[in-house]
């Protein structure tokens, strides 16, 4: 009896997340991170006169070296809360999760705390990564012979 | 236009990951995981690269193109080299992003405190 009136009572104050809105968000945000990506990608191939394929790569450094500085000064994590799926499914949550455990584990020392965790939270987009791309890669070139 | 394409798919790319972390019980560590399998798994038959044509920048901002740059590394060298050649190509285009993102927060947690 007690317990089933704990649960109701849980229940009624847990705070009702609106789906529809945090989609939205999701959908505007990360589409203006696409925007800005694409934008990257354009000046970085005029001004350095580089093919689109490379300004790409340096697009994405701008967006990470951008992801940890945000961190460091302590904006990054209000915004990842108040856009969710916006800001940590583009590749500044990968800097985001990367800076935030670097800055959180320095303080146990430099190789059992820095060293050790820095992969933490983002090391399993590199293993997992890595493994599919290595299977898919397999069938791939079973399937096709290889052909790009 | 290449502008609203990289809306539309960044934008979609999102609101999909959004969805799935409000629906199910995964958290924002399993969202980005499927991601990168799904942009691996997309370029088994080159779906990846007609989106990266299709929008530019906005298909290398989510994280699903982190999969597709590896199994593209990882496809070119095996051309030459075989199942060895897989192995040997899988981090060439995606090193740039892993590293600096390794330098750059290495150096800055030196300068910065957490923030509480």
């Amino acid at each position: 009896m007690e317990k089933n009136k704990y649960n109701d009572l849980v229940t009624k104050y847990t705070p009702k997340e609106n789906r529809l809105k945090n989609g939205l968000l999701a959908f505007f945000i990360g589409g203006i991170m696409g925007v800005i990506g694409e934008f990257l990608v354009e000046i970085w191939s005029y001004y350095l006169n580089i093919p689109t394929k490379e300004a790409g790569t340096f697009m994405i450094i701008t967006l990470i070296f951008a992801g940890c500085l945000l961190t460091c000064f302590g904006f990054f994590d209000k915004w990842v809360n108040f856009a969710k799926a916006g800001l940590f499914v583009p590749i500044t949550g990968f800097a985001h999760a990367m800076m935030s455990a670097a800055l959180e584990y320095r303080k146990e020392g430099f190789v059992t705390g820095l060293g050790a965790s820095m992969f933490k939270l983002s090391g399993s987009v590199i293993i997992f990564g890595v493994v599919s791309a290595y299977v898919f890669g397999l069938i791939r070139i079973l399937l096709f012979g290889g052909q790009i | 236009m290449i502008y609203i394409n990289a809306f539309l798919f960044a934008g979609l790319v999102c609101l999909l990951g959004q969805i799935i972390l409000d629906n199910t019980k995964l958290t924002a560590g399993h969202v980005t995981t499927i991601f990168v399998v799904l942009g691996a798994f997309l370029d088994i038959f080159s779906i990846y690269d007609k989106f990266v044509l299709w929008a530019g920048g906005g298909a290398l901002v989510p994280i699903t193109s982190f999969g597709h740059l590896l199994i593209h590394g990882a496809l070119e060298k095996a051309q030459d080299f075989g199942l060895i050649g897989l192995a040997m190509g899988m981090f060439d285009l995606t090193s740039s992003g892993i590293i600096s993102a390794i330098v750059i927060s290495f150096f800055l947690s030196l300068i910065f405190q957490p923030k509480d």
